[in-house]
């Protein structure tokens, strides 16, 4: 299977994706099971290469793994959007910490998954990144909807809220929060719901966007919270 | 102090080594003769894990032997020549102090690599040695300055004190009390540099500590299940259970502090509680769970009922399903806590399941009945199963969520 772009040419070319990741062996490892699907354009070990090749080579998407010396992930993250705001960025890690889940995705990747996903997973969640779409675990929607808990007001004093628009999730974004932590794929939640692969994609969007905009600032003390349970 | 004699005795009598310290320094100021002592205790003593005393490396060498006699004949004549022009306080200090700076000299000269590195930054540290770097250099001539100067004159009044003359006592404890104030002045930066040092030296050894706990942990643990996944390498099935059951294990450790081996099985949470059904289940039926909690609260009666029921339909799925992964959900809400467990097996037809398959009916639902709770199955041949558990919360098991 070949995971392709739209680029308005008659012959969809492959995703270009580039790797960064500190340890080798995982490295290899990706690539080989991303295979032929994808076109990697390269991969760097370290913060600052990372940064540089990125700007160089251009990919649609950057797999980045999320704790490495300088920074991590987060930091490729920030250099990068700001000077190349089209490219998109995966997260990858070994950790579940709420804290490196959440803050990743507010540095901008687009999705977050664990590095024990299988190859043909990874391969889609990366087709859908380059798409526009986000990629959500399971457990980062779990994470999502323990953040945007629906009564803020009960766990100690009632915050606020600037932006009701944005530190809010609605009903429908929270059902289908719930139906991906249950473990369903894009498609099953859609026949779940009798809506659209595409609309579902869209509603998580739109919860991506709340989380890397949302100026509610439990996002952040929960994160960190969380780590102490 | 130095040479670590102290702490050497200690160790070898079982003293503390401040008592021990403290009768140097005694003797040090009663006559002198503690300073020789030290530095004899110095030469003579091997070191720790050393097998040759320094002052037997020493005197192997015949020209440290002729530097350190040399020595000791110089600084005796001049104490000597210093006591017949009147400074008669010298005159007992002469043996003492001749015999301490030949033997000094033998410590340098025998002392190993390690030992000189010791050495030269503890004289780097007195401020009369050492060479202050320029921020500091002012504030270490003016206090070395005002320091000696009251020292001299302390000294002289002592001296002065032994000609009969009135108010002998008053005159005592002033020059007492102004050599001291002068040696404070000189040597209490020092002191003070030394005492925090001692204090920095603590803390880096209890990192150390720390850090050689954690490579006996990750020995005891990661390293054996290493070993275990190698050996077992022609078994998928098991060396994803291990790789899953050690990952499990060392999350724990790391994020929520609860050593390896000593799984905790006194639960009182709903996460906690999710958590050991996710271990459990893995580990007997090799099968990946995939748990995702949301929201938390203490576990009640009917939370541990509808748990229990959890974990039976978790150990249905790993067991009937045929697939690799059971996803297992759980979200605690306000007025109700919700558990549901998804895999993607082979489903069966749930109106087809007869009276006398007892599992589900009995276990699941008569349990989650019994405590006011409701049961969904959701399953067709080819489609998979999920269970959908749903136990409202009564007014005690309202918590935090």
């Amino acid at each position: 299977m070949d995971v392709t772009r739209n680029t308005g040419e008659d012959r969809p070319a492959k995703v270009r994706v580039f790797l960064v990741d500190d340890h080798h062996l995982f490295l290899s490892g990706v690539r080989a099971e991303l295979g032929d699907a994808v076109e990697v354009v390269g991969d760097a070990d370290e913060v600052a290469a990372a940064i540089e090749l990125i700007g160089e080579r251009l990919p649609d998407v950057v797999l980045v793994d999320v704790h490495m010396p300088d920074g991590g992930g987060r930091a490729v993250i920030e250099a990068v959007g700001r000077t190349h705001p089209e490219i998109r960025f995966l997260a990858l890690s070994v950790s579940d910490a709420a804290e490196d889940v959440i803050g990743v995705i507010r540095a901008g990747a687009r999705g977050y998954v664990t590095k024990t996903i299988s190859g043909a997973e990874l391969t889609a969640a990366v087709g859908r990144v380059a798409d526009g779409d986000a990629v959500f675990s399971p457990r980062l929607a779990g994470f999502v909807l323990d953040a945007f808990a629906a009564d803020p007001g009960a766990a100690g004093g009632a915050v606020p809220s600037f932006d009701p628009e944005l530190d809010q999730l609605t009903p429908r974004e929270r059902e289908v929060l719930r139906l991906i932590a249950r473990g369903y794929a894009y498609k099953e939640v859609g026949r779940e719901l009798s809506i659209s692969v595409k609309t579902v994609e869209s509603h998580v969007s739109a919860v991506l966007r709340k989380l890397q905009l949302s100026s509610r600032h439990q996002l952040t003390r929960w994160a960190s919270e969380r780590r102490l349970l | 102090m130095g040479g670590g004699v102290a702490g050497g005795l200690s160790a070898r009598f079982g003293i503390d080594a401040n008592l021990i310290r403290f009768a140097f320094i005694l003797v040090a100021i009663g006559a002198g003769t503690g300073v020789a002592a030290y530095v004899v205790a110095w030469l003579v003593i091997p070191r720790e894990g050393s097998s040759t005393s320094i002052g037997r490396r020493a005197l192997a060498d015949r020209r440290t032997v002729g530097l350190a006699l040399a020595f000791i004949v110089g600084l005796g004549a001049i104490l000597l020549v210093l006591g017949s022009i009147g400074l008669s306080f010298t005159a007992s200090l002469v043996w003492p102090l001749s015999i301490a700076g030949g033997g000094l000299v033998l410590v340098w000269r025998g002392a190993d690599d390690e030992e000189r590195a010791n050495l030269s930054e503890l004289m780097g540290r007195a401020p009369l040695i050492g060479s202050p770097d320029r921020r500091t250099l002012r504030s270490t001539v003016a206090r070395v300055v005002v320091g000696g100067i009251l020292v001299i004159v302390g000294l002289g009044e002592l001296v002065a004190t032994r000609h009969p003359s009135l108010g002998v006592l008053f005159r005592t404890l002033v020059a007492a009390n102004v050599v001291i104030v002068g040696f404070l002045i000189v040597f209490g930066p020092w002191w003070l540099r030394l005492a925090r040092d001692l204090a920095v030296e603590r803390r880096e050894r209890l990192r150390n500590e720390e850090r050689a706990n954690m490579a006996a942990t990750v020995h005891d643990s990661v390293l054996q299940t290493l070993a275990l996944i190698q050996r077992a390498s022609g078994d998928p099935g098991e060396v994803t259970r291990l790789a899953r059951a050690q990952e499990r294990e060392l999350r724990a450790w790391l994020f929520e502090g609860r050593s390896p081996g000593s799984f905790n099985r006194d639960v009182s949470t709903v996460s906690q509680a999710v958590t050991v059904i996710e271990g459990d289940v893995e580990a007997s039926h090799r099968v990946a769970v995939d748990s995702v909690t949301v929201g938390d609260c203490e576990l009640t009666t009917e939370l541990r009922a509808l748990l229990a029921a959890g974990r039976e339909a978790t150990v249905n799925a790993a067991k009937w399903s045929g697939a690799a992964s059971v996803s297992l959900f759980v979200e605690v809400e306000p007025a109700q806590v919700s558990v549901f467990v998804r895999d993607r097996g082979q489903g069966f037809d749930p109106d087809a399941v007869g009276d006398d398959r007892k599992g589900i009916a009995e276990s699941i639902r008569a349990r989650m009945t019994r405590h006011g709770g409701s049961v969904v199955i959701r399953s067709a041949p080819g489609q998979g199963t999920e269970v959908e558990l749903v136990m409202p919360r009564t007014g005690a098991g309202r918590g935090r969520d």
